[in-house]
């Protein structure tokens, strides 16, 4: 299935975000993530399904002003 | 001299940015020797499966300080919405420093957005630190809004122009007398931030000055004594300036010659 991860579009046999995260070697504790503008709690990751074209994004700290 | 945000009681009065240093030691380096207690991080895009996020907030772990997430670069409500929420779900604080960028070329804030997602994010329970500009009008909003801090600009993020309307910072101050102002944005020196404190202004909010200084380190260590300099100074209580002299040495009693 196609999805779009971070801007960028990608193939992928994961069939809920913890799978995607796991598929993409996604590691540690510091990673938030939103599917279609929505925020997925980490503890959501596994029972939350990815469709075609879902938006994922996947973002961490960073340094900033 | 403590004071207090959201309930949070904090003695330094100088928040410090973590972005632009030249090393992650200099970035480390710099918080030590400001002594802040609070620092600002963003939120990017991780495309490094979460090692590069991860080996940065960890380093800012260890330095024991307390994390305000920002909203930097959001443009709209729903992103900076958004942001905030992810923010939280990372970082486990309702702190967020919500930043509307309203103009390319200036990055001042957007404030009829800002107002917007101020009163969005007090009520699903963040605790708000608005970046907005010195208008009074704004200011009563984000209060309305459910801000209990306000962070105006003195000039825009990252000129090092330093205050460029002190009257309009005067009147926040007066104006809401018992809200924790912060000055963020627009510091190039640090008597720059001495003045701001000298208005009676609670801390001060700088990243650039600091980070793309020759010698960060010692430069926030400069900020931090200007600041505590400012505030001593203001609360000791300011001579207002005059336009004629005044002896300081008593004239009674002064030897006749003549």
């Amino acid at each position: 299935m196609n999805v779009i991860v971070n801007g960028e579009n990608v193939s992928v046999r994961a069939k809920t975000l913890a799978d995607l995260l796991q598929e993409m070697e996604y590691e540690g504790e510091w990673l938030a993530t939103a599917v279609n503008e929505e925020l997925v709690h980490r503890e959501e990751r596994g029972t939350l399904k990815l469709k075609p074209n879902d938006r994922i994004e996947i973002l961490s700290p960073r340094q900033g002003g | 001299m403590a004071f207090c945000l959201y309930g949070t009681t904090v003695r330094s009065r100088l928040l410090l940015g973590t972005a632009r240093y030249p090393s992650p030691l200099d970035l480390s380096a710099a918080v030590r020797q400001s002594g802040t207690e609070i620092v600002t991080v963003s939120l990017r895009r991780e495309t490094a499966g979460g090692r590069t996020g991860g080996g940065f907030i960890e380093m800012i772990r260890d330095l024991g300080v307390h994390v305000l997430p920002n909203t930097a670069g959001c443009h709209a409500v729903s992103e900076a919405v958004l942001t905030a929420k992810m923010a939280r779900d990372l970082f486990r604080t309702n702190w967020i420093k919500l930043e509307l960028i309203g103009h390319q070329d200036t990055l001042q804030p957007d404030v009829f957005q800002l107002v917007e997602a101020a009163r969005i994010l007090s009520d699903e329970g963040f605790e708000v630190f608005p970046y907005t500009t010195d208008d009074l009008v704004v200011g009563e909003r984000l209060l309305q809004a459910g801000c209990k801090v306000l962070m105006p600009w003195c000039a825009p993020i990252g000129s090092a122009m330093g205050p460029q309307n002190i009257p309009a910072l005067r009147s926040m101050r007066a104006e809401f007398p018992d809200i924790p102002l912060i000055v963020d944005a627009g510091m190039g020196r640090p008597s720059h931030a001495t003045t701001v404190m000298e208005l009676g202004y609670d801390a001060v909010l700088l990243n650039t000055a600091v980070s793309g200084a020759g010698d960060p380190a010692s430069m926030a260590r400069a900020f931090a004594l200007a600041i505590e300099a400012g505030k001593l100074g203001y609360d000791a209580g300011l001579l207002e300036p005059r336009d004629m002299a005044v002896p300081s040495t008593p004239v009674i009693g002064k030897g006749v010659f003549a």
